[in-house]
C-alpha cells in the first residue's frame, strides 16, 4: 500500500487519508512541506487564522536504516517572517510517520470551540481528536510526562509549552527525542501557528503500522549505499571525530578567533570571555562532571554532536547543549557561565521558545535597557516569570527582536525577514550574510552554511572577508541544503558531502534504491533549486520583495571590529542571487 | 641571529598534551609549518583544518612576523 496523506480539520474535528497527489510523490521533507504550504496556502493569509496550515513531513529516507535520515520538516506560513517556513528537527516523529505510510501530516483549520486545548494521537489510518483541559498552562516537560504515562515510551511526540498557547513568535514545537529529551522545530514561530490551532501535542503512534511502507525497492543496492555513505560520515575528521568530541559548540572559539562571533548585540566580532564558554570548556566540564559528549538527536544518527551536560554536582543540567544556544546567551547577550546558560536552556525547552530568537531578543533587550547586558539571572526570571505568564513585559519578548526593536525605538536590530541573524556575523563572514538575506525562510544559518567554506575550509575556501564569489557559493550551498532538506538528513551530512566525492552519489543511490527510481546528481540540484523557487514565489505573493533580501542597515555603516569592515554589496549584487 | 615574538593559540584536540596559549620567541623567517612541526601538530592524527594569524585565513608557508598570533584548529564544524 502506498503513502498516504493524512489530513486533519480542525475546524470540525475531522480528518480525512488520501492518496498522494502524482506531483508530490517525489518529495519529501522540506521539498514536500514547502510545495504542500504554496499549493494550499493563501501567501496573503493572516499565519495564525483560520487559512494557515501546519504540515509535517518526513523526508524521502526517513524511516529507513540510512544514517542520519530522521529529520522531520515543518512547514506553514511564518507568523514572525511573513514568508513561507521550513524547519526540520530530529526526535522520534520522522521515523514513526515514515513506518505509519504518513508522506504528509496537514492540519488546517481553527476550533470552533477555542475555550479549550486538543491533542491528536495519529496512529495507522486513525487520528483521535480528544479535549486536553488538564495540559492548558503546562510546559513541555509535564506534557511528555503525561503522554508517555498515557500511551508507551514509543510514541512520538510534539507539543508545545505556554508561549505557544499564547501565540508569541518566539515558540517552537518541541518534539521527543529518542532519550525522551526535547529538540525542536526551532525557527519562525511554528509554534505559534500550532497554539493558534488550539493543538497541544501531537503524538504519533506505530504500535500497528504499514509494513508495505518500509519496503525498498532495491534492497540490496540500498544496504550496498548506506554502508558508503555512513562510511563517508564517520570517516570525515569534522562529522566523525570533531562533532561527536566538542558538539556543535566547537564553533565558539573559532569564530572568535576569526573576528566573526556576533558580541554584545552585534558590536563586536569577538568576545573577552569566549574561553568560558567554548566547546573545549564545555568538553571539559562534561568529563570532570560526567555526561555524555555524545548523543544522537535520532536513533540513526551515527555522527552525535549533541550531548547531556551536569552541573558542579554531576545533576543534569540540559541535553542539546547547542552552539546558537551558548552564542546568544553568552556572547551575543554577555553571559559569562556557561552552567547559567545550561540552566536557561533547560528552562527554554520546557517553555519551548527558539534559542536563536529569544537570545538574540535577550540581547537588543539590553540595548533597550530592559536588563542589564549579563544579566543572566534577570533573563532567567524574564522567561521563567513574564514570558511563561504572558505579562505585557514578556509579551515584548515574546514577540521576538523586530517587534522589540520597533517598540524601543531602536536602530541596531538584527534581523533579516523580521528573524533573528543566527550565530555568524554577516560582516566578517560574507558568504553567510548573502545567505541570510537571500533565503526565503529569513536569516537562518543552516538554510546554506557558507560558514563551511569562509571559515572552516570545507569545499575549499573563499575568504570570509572579501566579497568574491560570495553570492555563487551561497547560491550553491542553498540549492544543494533544500534538496538535502527533502531527504530526512541532518544538515551535517553537508561536511561530507563537501569533502568525500562519494559522498552525495552514495546518498543519491539510497533514495533510487529505495523507490527504484533513477535520480541524477543534476535532477537533486534541480529539485533543489526548484524548492527554492517555490518558496520565493510563495513569498513574493505574500508580500516580500527584493527589498526584504537584505540585512539591516546598520551593518552598512557600522564597521565591525576587530576587521572593521561593513556589509558592502550593492542591491543588484544580491538580487544576483535569483539568477538560475 | 634576529628574534621576534609570536603568540600561538591552539584549539580543540591540538590541546591535549599542549597548551591552550603561549607566548615564544622565534628565529626571523620561521614559517608556521615550521612551528607546527615543532609542536608535533604535523603529525598529529587529526589534519590541520584552519590556520589563521591576526584573526586571518594563511596558509602554512606564512612567515611569521613580529607580535603576530598564531591559531591553530584541526578540522572542526557544527552549526
Ligand atoms: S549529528 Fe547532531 S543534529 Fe545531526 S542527527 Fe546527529 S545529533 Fe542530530
Amino acid at each position: 500500500m502506498a503513502d498516504k496523506i493524512y489530513r486533519i480539520n480542525m475546524n470540525d474535528l475531522s480528518f480525512t487519508i488520501e492518496d498522494v497527489p502524482s506531483e508530490w510523490m517525489g518529495l519529501g521533507g522540506r521539498g514536500l512541506t514547502s510545495t504542500i504550504v504554496a499549493k494550499e496556502v493563501d501567501p496573503q493569509c493572516h499565519p495564525l487564522g483560520p487559512n494557515n496550515k501546519l504540515v509535517f513531513a518526513p523526508g524521502l529516507l526517513s524511516g529507513t536504516s540510512a544514517a542520519n535520515s530522521g529529520r522531520n520538516s515543518c512547514g506553514a506560513k511564518s507568523p514572525l517572517t511573513g514568508g513561507i517556513k521550513e524547519s526540520n528537527v530530529g526526535g522520534t516523529t520522522a521515523g514513526i510517520m515514515a513506518k505509519l505510510g504518513i508522506k504528509a501530516l496537514i492540519i488546517e483549520g481553527l476550533p470552533q470551540d477555542d475555550s479549550t486545548f486538543y491533542h491528536l494521537h495519529v496512529s495507522f489510518e486513525k487520528v483521535e481528536i480528544q479535549q486536553v483541559p488538564e495540559l492548558v498552562g503546562k510546559n513541555n516537560f509535564e506534557v511528555l510526562d503525561h503522554m508517555l504515562a498515557k500511551y508507551n515510551k514509543k510514541v512520538a511526540v510534539m507539543s508545545i509549552g505556554r508561549p505557544a498557547e499564547q501565540k508569541m513568535l518566539i515558540s517552537n514545537i518541541s518534539v521527543k527525542d529518542p532519550k525522551g529529551k526535547l529538540r525542536s522545530h526551532g525557527r519562525g514561530g511554528l509554534g505559534a501557528v500550532m497554539g493558534s490551532k488550539k493543538i497541544k501535542c501531537i503524538t504519533v503512534d506505530a504500535e500497528k503500522f504499514n509494513e508495505a511502507s518500509a519496503n525498498i525497492v532495491d534492497p540490496e543496492k540500498f544496504k550496498e549505499a548506506n554502508k558508503v555513505f555512513t562510511k563517508a560520515l564517520q570517516e570525515n575528521p569534522i562529522s566523525g571525530e570533531g562533532l561527536p568530541a566538542f558538539g556543535t559548540n566547537v564553533l565558539v572559539n573559532i569564530l572568535n578567533e576569526a573576528g566573526a562571533l556576533p558580541t554584545r548585540n552585534f558590536r563586536s566580532g569577538q568576545y573577552d570571555f569566549a574561553e568560558n564558554i567554548c566547546g573545549e570548556t564545555m568538553a571539559e566540564n562534561i568529563k570532570a562532571r560526567g555526561g555524555s559528549t555524545t548523543h544522537g538527536c535520532h536513533a540513526g544518527c551515527v555522527i552525535q554532536c549533541s550531548q547531556t551536560y551536569n552541573d558542579k554536582d554531576g545533576n543534569y543540567l540540559t541535553s542539546g547543549f547547542e552552539y546558537e544556544m551558548i552564542w546568544a546567551f553568552g556572547a551575543n547577550f554577555g553571559i559569562r557561565d556557561l552552567d547559567l546558560i545550561a540552566k536557561i536552556d533547560a528552562l527554554m525547552d520546557d517553555l519551548g521558545v527558539d534559542a536563536i530568537e529569544t537570545g538574540v531578543t535577550m540581547g537588543l533587550a539590553a540595548d533597550a535597557g530592559i536588563l542589564a547586558y549579563g544579566d543572566g539571572a534577570k533573563a532567567y526570571e524574564i522567561l521563567a516569570n513574564d514570558v511563561s505568564n504572558g505579562t505585557p513585559l514578556g509579551r515584548i519578548i515574546g514577540s521576538g527582536c523586530a517587534n522589540l526593536g520597533k517598540l524601543y525605538g531602536l536602530v541596531r536590530v538584527p534581523v533579516v525577514k523580521g528573524q533573528s541573524i543566527p550565530a555568524y556575523e554577516p560582516r566578517a563572514v560574507k558568504g553567510q550574510g548573502v545567505a541570510y538575506a537571500t533565503s526565503p525562510m529569513g536569516a537562518d544559518h543552516t538554510a546554506g552554511y557558507a560558514v563551511a567554506t569562509n571559515i572552516l575550509n570545507s569545499g575549499g575556501f573563499v575568504d570570509p572577508l572579501k566579497k568574491e564569489g560570495q553570492v555563487a557559493l551561497a547560491r550553491n550551498l542553498q540549492i544543494a541544503t533544500a534538496a538535502v532538506d527533502s531527504t530526512g538528513m541532518c544538515i551535517f551530512v553537508a561536511f561530507p558531502a563537501l569533502d568525500d566525492p562519494k559522498c552525495l552519489p552514495a546518498l543519491i543511490d539510497m533514495i533510487n534504491a529505495r523507490f527504484g527510481i533513477s535520480l541524477s546528481g543534476d535532477d537533486v540540484l534541480n529539485l533543489g533549486a526548484n524548492i527554492l523557487k517555490t518558496e520565493r514565489a510563495f513569498n513574493i505573493k505574500a508580500g516580500l520583495t527584493s527589498a526584504s533580501d537584505r540585512l539591516p542597515e546598520f551593518m552598512n555603516y557600522e564597521p565591525l571590529p576587530p576587521h572593521n569592515l561593513v556589509w558592502d554589496f550593492t542591491n543588484e549584487e544580491i538580487d544576483e542571487f535569483w539568477n538560475f | 641571529m634576529q628574534e621576534i615574538h609570536i603568540t600561538i593559540k591552539l584549539f580543540a584536540q591540538y590541546r591535549e598534551e599542549r597548551f591552550k596559549v603561549e607566548q615564544r620567541k622565534i628565529k626571523k623567517g620561521t614559517s608556521a609549518k615550521d612551528i607546527m612541526d615543532v609542536l608535533g601538530i604535523s603529525e598529529h592524527k587529526l589534519p590541520l583544518g584552519v590556520l589563521m594569524v591576526n584573526s586571518k585565513h594563511e596558509k602554512e608557508d606564512y612567515i611569521l612576523q613580529e607580535g603576530d598570533t598564531l591559531a591553530l584548529f584541526p578540522k572542526v564544524g557544527g552549526g
